[in-house]
């Protein structure tokens, strides 16, 4: 196995160039080379979802994903969400409805919410339990998320 | 949500669900927690532990962990002849690293400093331990067998009580503490008694699962300290650290940026001493960050085993309660003193009762070591006395309702004599509970519903202060001890703020949680934050308006009028002047600040204790799976009696919150030891709740404005956890007739109850 291996990606839109070692995560090239700390780590045993972002569109879990399996593909994190610097429809809900307490699962949480939505733009309160099913919170109980989840969906109906 | 409020209007934006001040932060990603920080030179620790429940070191080779490109530094107690080792905050003896003997499978050992994490690894598969296995113990029950091995050679260091002194009354070599909780006359109760209900409960080993693990970065200057940390009370692990390592208070900092998640587990200290120890001998800034696994190893709630025996007279009048409770403290006392003193006075409930006797004893197992967790005692002694309400309830032929009406403390009547009265409407809670819930509406079968209550001394002790600063342009800092744990202080403390001095929310600053920086609180837990900081901010306040007042005749109208004090600044004559224009009339320029101290001790309305009580009410509708033994809580009241809420969104999110984690302990979660090993240390096998576990819910919070704090506010956060182990086990009681007495209900043990059941003709 060679000792570094060059990565090519998109990540939040930009093409990402950078040698990494074979070993490395998805979640500690964001976090430890490229300074984007919003994707956390919490189980470390793709459990929990708190470090989900989105390879070509579908959750992953950054902590158990070989950065070079991201090669050549578009990675979408937490930071990506607020297009010039605008919060998306599904983070300002996540305000408005406290959707979060300590925050640490939130990152994730929008990441899986995001893929979710953009799957089915308008789910049944059934759909948004199921489909944040992989997703840990120990705050909030999940209701005011599934709340937000839904608010953002019926936003963005009313806004079509 | 449903609010029902009897209390005063308070000053603008108190009372309003305004968004989270730390929402842009947490849903961008640009918030910061201690997991997140870096800085030049930052070296990375790992730590061995030890395999054996309880084992003699007879030898650490760590020569070819030394030699290991990449390897800083290799400590063992050994290597830390200049540090004191031994902390604890109730009982001082857990040393931050073994010294010559370990006490549960997991104990730190030996700490690796190396450039990078992955490289401190492989160094600590170069490490030989030679270990001598003693006998182990792993229960309570075992511990306090007369062969039972001993697992501190000698108590805990005298210095380092901190108030313990009386409790530490050892009876058995592996008793750790031991409370004593009593009133009334407890024979004669029993004398009397028509009725006399008798159990044994048990609540499992718990883990808070905080989702950002333990972690910390320790880096020393010029005979200073530095440490940040993910952890609740910064104050308490100053204080710990000074004493390791010989230093003044004032040349320790720590500092705490957002934590992820607390719940109790992140109170005290934890990692901090072998973190800043590791930082001494790398002579570099370390960071040492735990996996979940480890978090597991370091932290978990108290398991309980609590044998209860309640009077009644034949109305369902509660004449007296005795019992015994023991609790699996672990490896280390932590904070576990304290959770067996209040798990003592919380077995009463907010019910008239007129003798009690309870003994608690706390005790040593070769176990990970125990501390506070959310409701901190009351979950374990609240499944058993609220069993036995209902218990009696059926025995004597009264709904559970209504035996609950004729025992609950009235508002002001003292649970027991010396404390505060009850601080709460509990009738009126009841009533909430139960038309939320639908009580008297028919059920399905395989249905049942229950309410249950509880009430925990709460608060800790006033020690609190703060500091309001007025700048020029009118704008406010406010900088205070408590910290950011999700529970929403950064937003509550800033409405308080702006409310309490006049300005707009956004106009004012917190500043919390860095001990170069803030000023004193003891510590962010037993729900006080809201309710004691609160109190703290509005004296700063009302000391900055004074003086600002004053400056304002001194400066401003010096030869009369008299100036008028109003919300936001002093009229005089026609003119009304803001707290900026003040500070600078008063420098005479345009610059200056003014200082409002605010300080809470125990003096006026804070002199009794404890502080306020918190009340937990909480009702569920549950169904009972007859073939497989699954309980669902179909239906989820929760009713948050806090005085006032300062921010009504965010006492919803704590309540249900704390109601989906009570859930978990009561249906599903448990650490498992076999063999003196922890069986399932992880998240694959320690399941905690899931958006498909969500019942449907009913939150109702209740504003009578009868706590001591701002409005009437008084603290919530814990209660909502509190009963609901005992509402599911009374629930499923009306809907299978199981009695459940050892949480948690699995389907395992509930499908074995439900075929006794059967077997019995039950």
């Amino acid at each position: 196995m060679p000792d570094t291996i060059d990565l090519e990606f998109s990540v939040n839109a930009r093409a990402t160039s950078i040698r990494i070692e074979p070993r490395e995560t998805l979640a500690e090239v964001l976090r430890e080379r490229l300074a984007l700390t919003g994707t956390k780590v919490s189980c470390d045993a793709q459990v929990c979802g708190a470090c989900t972002v989105l390879v070509d569109g579908l959750t992953v879990s950054a902590c158990t994903f070989l950065a070079a399996d991201a090669d050549g593909r578009e990675v979408r994190t937490v930071e990506g969400l607020a297009a010039d610097g605008e919060l998306s429809l599904l983070q300002q809900a996540f305000i408005d409805h406290a959707g979060f307490q300590c925050g640490f699962c939130t990152p994730g949480m929008l990441m899986a919410a995001t893929a979710l939505l953009e799957e089915d733009p308008d789910p049944s309160r059934e759909a948004v339990i199921q489909g944040l099913e992989g997703n840990l919170c120990r705050c909030t109980g999940y209701a005011q998320i599934i709340d937000a989840v839904l608010a953002a969906a019926s936003l963005r109906e009313a806004t079509r | 949500m449903k609010r029902v409020t009897t209390r005063p209007q308070p000053p603008t934006p108190i009372g309003e669900s305004v968004p989270r001040r730390d929402g842009v932060a947490k849903v961008t990603g640009a918030g910061r927690y201690t997991v997140d920080l870096g800085m030049p030179g930052l070296a990375h620790a790992k730590v061995l532990r030890s395999p054996y429940p309880h084992a003699r070191i007879r030898a650490i080779d760590t020569a070819a962990a030394i030699v290991h490109p990449g390897v800083i530094a290799v400590v063992t107690a050994d290597d830390l002849p200049d540090v004191h080792l031994v902390y604890g905050h109730s009982v001082a003896d857990h040393p931050l690293i073994a010294t010559g003997k370990v006490r549960f499978a997991g104990e730190p050992i030996v700490g690796v400093v190396a450039d990078d994490a992955v490289t401190a690894e492989e160094a600590l598969r170069l490490i030989n331990v030679d270990y001598e296995p003693l006998p182990y113990s792993t229960s309570a029950e075992d511990s306090l067998g007369a062969d039972a091995p001993i697992i501190h050679e000698k108590p805990g260091e005298q210095r380092a009580h901190r108030g313990f002194e009386e409790d530490i009354e050892r009876t058995h070599p592996n008793v750790c503490s031991h409370s004593r909780q009593a009133w009334g006359d407890i024979d004669d109760a029993f004398a009397r008694a028509d009725l006399v209900v008798e159990g044994e409960y048990r609540y499992p080993r718990s883990y808070a699962y905080a989702m950002e693990p333990y972690n910390a970065i320790a880096r020393w200057g010029e005979g200073d300290l530095t440490v940040w940390t993910s952890g609740q009370h910064p104050y308490m692990v100053r204080e710990d650290l000074a004493h390791c390592f010989g230093l003044p208070l004032s040349a320790v900092r720590v500092v705490v940026p957002y934590v992820g998640g607390g719940y109790g587990s992140k109170s005290y200290t934890k990692i901090e001493p072998l973190t800043a120890a590791l930082a001494l001998r790398a002579g570099r800034p370390v960071r040492l960050a735990l996996s979940i696994e480890e978090s597991i190893l370091t932290t978990r709630g108290d398991a309980a085993t609590v044998r209860l025996r309640s009077a009644f007279d034949r109305d369902g009048h509660i004449l007296g309660r005795q019992a015994t409770i023991l609790l699996d403290t672990g490896g280390y006392a932590e904070n576990s003193p304290l959770v067996g003193r209040k798990a003592a006075n919380r077995l009463g409930g907010p019910y008239r009762i007129p003798a009690l006797e309870v003994t608690c004893s706390t005790v040593y197992t070769n176990t990970a070591p125990a501390s506070s967790f959310r409701g901190f005692g009351a979950p374990q002694v609240t499944l058993a006395g609220e069993s036995q309400i209902d218990e009696a309830a059926e025995r004597l032929g009264l709904d559970p309702l209504e035996i609950r009406r004729r025992n609950v403390l009235r508002p002001g009547e003292r649970p027991w004599p010396g404390v505060r009265g009850i601080d709460a409407d509990l009738l009126a809670d009841l009533d909430l509970a139960a038309s939320e819930l639908g009580w008297d509406t028919p059920l399905p079968a395989g249905r049942g519903r229950a309410i249950c209550l509880s009430a925990s001394d709460a608060g800790s002790e006033p020690m609190t202060t703060s500091v309001l600063r007025v700048h020029a342009d009118g704008s406010v800092t406010v900088t205070c001890g408590s910290t950011e744990i999700g529970q929403g202080s950064s937003t509550v403390l800033a409405q308080m703020a702006a409310g309490e001095i006049g300005v707009e929310l956004d106009r004012v600053h917190l500043l919390q949680s860095d001990t170069a920086a803030v000023t004193y609180d003891r510590s962010t837990g037993a729900s006080r934050t809201t309710t004691l900081m609160g109190l703290a901010i509005q004296a700063a306040a009302r000391d900055a308006r004074a003086q600002l007042v004053d400056w304002a005749q001194e400066s401003l109208a010096p030869d009369g009028p008299t100036v008028v004090e109003e919300h936001s600044g002093v009229r005089i004559g026609d003119a009304l002047h803001d707290w900026g224009a003040i500070v600078r009339a008063w420098f005479g320029g345009h610059a200056g600040e003014c200082i409002g101290r605010g300080y809470i001790r125990r003096h006026g309305t804070t002199e009794e204790m404890p502080p306020f009580w918190e009340i937990g009410c909480v009702g569920v509708e549950v169904s009972v799976e007859e073939s497989t033994g699954e309980i669902r809580v179909e239906k989820l009241v929760t009713v948050g009696d806090v005085g006032c809420a300062i921010n009504p969104q965010l006492v919803e999110g704590q309540d249900v919150g704390a109601a989906m984690m009570g859930l978990g302990m009561a249906t599903r979660e448990e650490l498992v030891y076999e063999d003196g090993n922890l069986m399932n240390g992880n998240l694959f096998d320690y399941r905690v709740p899931r958006t498909t576990d969500l019942p449907e819910l009913h939150t109702v919070i209740a504003e009578r404005g009868d706590g001591v704090g701002l409005y009437g506010a008084k603290g919530g956060g814990e209660g909502s956890l509190n009963p609901v182990a005992a509402a599911i086990a009374n629930a499923a009681w009306r809907a299978a007739r199981i009695r459940l007495h050892e949480a948690p209900f699995t389907p395992e043990r509930v499908w074995r109850a439900l075929r006794e059941r059967d077997a019995t003709g039950g």
